[in-house]
């Protein structure tokens, strides 16, 4: 008896060029996904492995044949027989900048602060090869709330990256967390801009804390270089939502 | 309802006022109203009764173009072209017994503006053809000026594709600023399949010294609706939002009363004159932010989130409001179309150039006599429009530069002004049509203050979402407002220049993309100003 008729998949496999070699991948993944899985490094600080896409922080742009503009490896779409360079001198270029750029924002002194050696901002400065900023820094004091129990939140680190906001929202469905502001006054609050200490909806669970690339979300009581994350955290959570 | 109906609809009104001759049409658009039409418009009204009944009426109607000059009255035979009206500026409560008793008679000289000026005559009215005219507020005196018959028209004879078929022929292209053309987007999206779909007015115009889209909902707000049913025809939407910004708390007003007058006669809402047709229309009111101009930031903000740019594509064609296939349109885009569809888009493609068809609304401000609202025909030169138009720079001084296309734009010097106002010749300047805000600067302006005016504008207005934009509008003004004090140096305006470079290519929306176009025009055709300010290191 013949095999019964296959249906048809409902997504299509294709094949793209990634900095001049051929690769496979669904066409429902992103540059990035196909990128991660093949190890080819692609810069991000606002992307992470199970969370909703932001498009933010622009260090993941590549450049597409036949295109002028550069498009977000986050966020576009693999399509059959797409040509992608991700490492040109150009982006190079740009990467370094918006890693300066951020840098002069807020206040990010490495050597006093309390993810010194543990963070995502700093280990993309050494990679993009930053080693000084040539705009000025804009010194502007934020504040720091500490007045949960068990973490610290720090404005001076923040990123504005957003990942915190999406793991409440997204991973463990409380919402605590959010954006308030616009341009550089932008700051994540816990529900309407109460002190997080005082949140009705924070449950505790410290997801916003393992997912911060900087020092701005913190262990209480962790001194200079000592906010070490878990290092299960991310790999769990990213199996868990592919789970889903 | 079918065409003979609504022409019998459009007759009634006429024959309610058969016996008035003359119309005293008192502009009560938000300039005129801050300058005191509506105490003149009173003493006219007041005087007119004192009168008695006769065959003269006192009427509020929209913008009259001539802004800087209000309060603005005009004296017309009810059915004559407005070129033949008696025009009259910055009128006062107590010249209202003296305007009433010149009807029929001799204008009264001390107020008067003589309507054949190149202000008037070189303008080629079709998105403005009611405004000034008709009675914002009227229902019947828009029907009665043909309104709603196109589309009466579409409704009962065409089908969505002819519709479709007609704007792509006109060669309409987007008012907003992209100039994307308007038949493309309407064809994609009525190929996506049948289902929920919505159609948007962005109604969210916020370049500083624009005022086009204010001028037309205040003025000929039952259009803009006419429109907007006509796209949803054609794409097969049923619900239709009006994206308008709360600053336009008059503009508000007029479309809240339009649509409750259109609903009631049947003219918006189910079965849409006894068709099949459904389509509702509502307001939502932008809270004062000028990235939800964009799209996507816009659609966010009407489902209720945080006004936020989005990366595209999924373009809104494709997936829109709440995920929906979304047709978003400019105020001007959806007051052409009923013109095109009463005159066909043959008509509307003979006017204009090869590329920019029909005419563009612009508004005029900054350094030029004739402050206001004009309406010319694509491929006009820029000299004619400050020069003739707008009468030229006051007070004896020299033109230098006019700024179109808000903070998105440039500013284009004097050598260029013969070029004719397309979308493709401008983009060659590095500027933009942008929605049609023309600021024009005379020999006093200072250029490295205008772009970081702008700048300042583009990096207070950040959403903060991405950070080239975030951060590097506000490098870019410190780096300008350094240079503009005389403290900057070489090393400054290089750096600046990078900034331009980074924040244009790698910005996520439009906002940021073109917050450096002023910086880089004004260094393009001013350079010399910058490196006058800078100091030797």
């Amino acid at each position: 008896m013949p095999p019964l008729a296959a249906t048809p998949a409902s997504v299509r496999v294709v094949t793209l060029n990634i900095d001049g070699k051929d690769y496979s991948a669904r066409a429902d993944e992103t540059i990035i996904e196909v990128c991660r899985e093949n190890k080819i490094p692609i810069p991000s600080l606002c992307y992470l492995d199970g969370l909703s896409i932001w498009a933010g922080c622009r260090l993941c742009l590549v450049e597409m044949a036949g295109q002028s503009r550069l498009f977000a490896a986050c966020s576009t779409q693999v399509t059959e027989g797409m040509t992608v360079s991700t490492n040109t001198e150009r982006l190079q270029r740009y990467r370094r900048t918006i890693v300066e750029l951020l840098f002069a924002e807020r206040s990010h002194v490495c050597s006093v602060c309390v993810s010194n050696g543990h963070c995502e901002l700093q280990f993309m400065a050494q990679k993009c090869g930053v080693d000084h900023v040539r705009v000025p820094y804009r010194q502007v004091r934020n504040q720091v709330d500490s007045s949960h129990e068990a973490f610290r939140l720090d404005h001076n680190r923040c990123i504005l990256c957003t990942r915190c906001v999406r793991v409440c929202d997204e991973i463990e469905g409380a919402h605590t967390w959010d954006v308030m502001g616009r341009g550089s006054d932008c700051q994540v609050i816990t529900d309407l801009a109460r002190p997080w200490g005082e949140s009705d909806t924070c449950t505790g669970c410290g997801k916003c804390v393992q997912v911060c690339p900087t020092g701005a979300l913190v262990k209480q009581g962790t001194s200079a270089g000592e906010m070490v994350k878990d290092k299960h955290f991310l790999p769990i959570l990213a199996r868990r939502r592919h789970a889903q | 309802m079918n065409i003979d109906d609504i022409d019998e609809l459009a007759q009634k009104h006429r024959d309610k006022y058969a016996g008035i001759e003359t119309e005293v049409r008192v502009c009560m658009a938000t300039s005129c109203q801050s300058s005191g039409a509506p105490l003149v418009f009173e003493a006219l009204t007041g005087a007119q009764k004192a009168q008695g009944p006769g065959t003269c009426r006192v009427k509020g109607v929209g913008c009259m173009g001539l802004c800087s000059a209000g309060p603005m009255v005009a004296v017309a035979k009810k059915d004559e072209p407005p070129e033949l009206e008696v025009l009259y500026r910055e009128v006062k409560p107590e010249d209202a017994a003296d305007i009433l008793a010149s009807v029929g008679g001799a204008p009264v000289a001390r107020i008067h503006f003589p309507t054949d000026a190149p202000f008037f005559t070189r303008q080629q009215r079709i998105v403005r053809e009611n405004t000034g005219i008709i009675d914002p507020e009227s229902f019947t005196g828009y029907v009665a000026v043909g309104g709603y018959r196109s589309m009466v028209q579409t409704l009962t004879e065409m089908t969505p594709g002819a519709v479709v078929a007609e704007v792509t022929t006109s060669g309409l292209r987007g008012r907003g600023g992209g100039g994307y053309p308007t038949g493309l987007k309407w064809s994609t999206i009525a190929k996506m399949p049948v289902g929920q779909k919505y159609v948007i007015c962005n109604a969210d115009e916020g370049d500083p010294g624009a005022f086009m889209d204010r001028a037309i909902l205040e003025s000929d707000p039952h259009r803009v609706l006419e429109g907007m049913a006509i796209a949803a025809y054609a794409i097969g939407a049923n619900k239709g939002y009006v994206y308008l910004r709360a600053e336009y708390p008059l503009a508000v007003e007029r479309v809240e009363t339009a649509i409750r007058k259109a609903k009631r006669a049947g003219f918006l809402g189910n079965h849409i004159c006894e068709t099949q047709f459904n389509f509702d229309v509502e307001i939502r009111l932008g809270a004062g932010a000028f990235v939800c101009g964009e799209e996507t930031a816009l659609m966010a903000s009407i489902e209720g989130n945080r006004g936020q740019p989005k990366p595209r594509p999924p373009y809104p064609a494709e997936s829109g409001l709440w995920g929906y296939p979304t047709l978003i349109n400019n105020v001007e885009t959806f007051a052409n179309i009923t013109s095109i569809i009463r005159n066909g888009g043959e008509w509307y493609a003979g006017i204009g150039t090869e590329r920019s068809k029909g005419a563009k609304v612009f508004a005029l401000a900054g350094a030029i006599s004739n402050i206001g609202l004009i309406e010319v025909p694509m491929g006009i030169t820029l000299r004619e429009i400050i020069e003739e138009i707008g009468g030229g720079i006051p007070n004896g001084k020299a033109f230098k530069a006019v700024q179109t296309g808000g903070p998105s734009g440039g500013c284009i010097p004097a050598q260029h002004l013969d070029i004719p106002v397309d979308y493709d010749s401008l983009k060659t300047l590095g500027t933009i049509m942008g929605s049609g805000g023309m600021i024009v600067m005379d020999e006093t302006s200072d250029m490295v203050d205008v772009a970081r005016y702008f700048m300042e504008f583009c990096m207070t207005e950040s959403c903060g979402k991405c950070v080239p934009c975030r951060t590097g509008t506000q490098q870019m003004h410190g780096l300008l407002d350094t240079i503009a004090k005389g403290q900057g140096t070489h090393k400054d305006l290089a750096l600046l220049e990078e900034l331009c470079e980074v924040v244009q290519a790698t910005s996520l929306c439009g906002l940021g993309q073109t917050a450096p176009n002023p910086v880089l025009s004004t260094l393009r055709f001013f350079r010399d100003e910058y490196e006058q300010k800078l100091i030797a290191e």
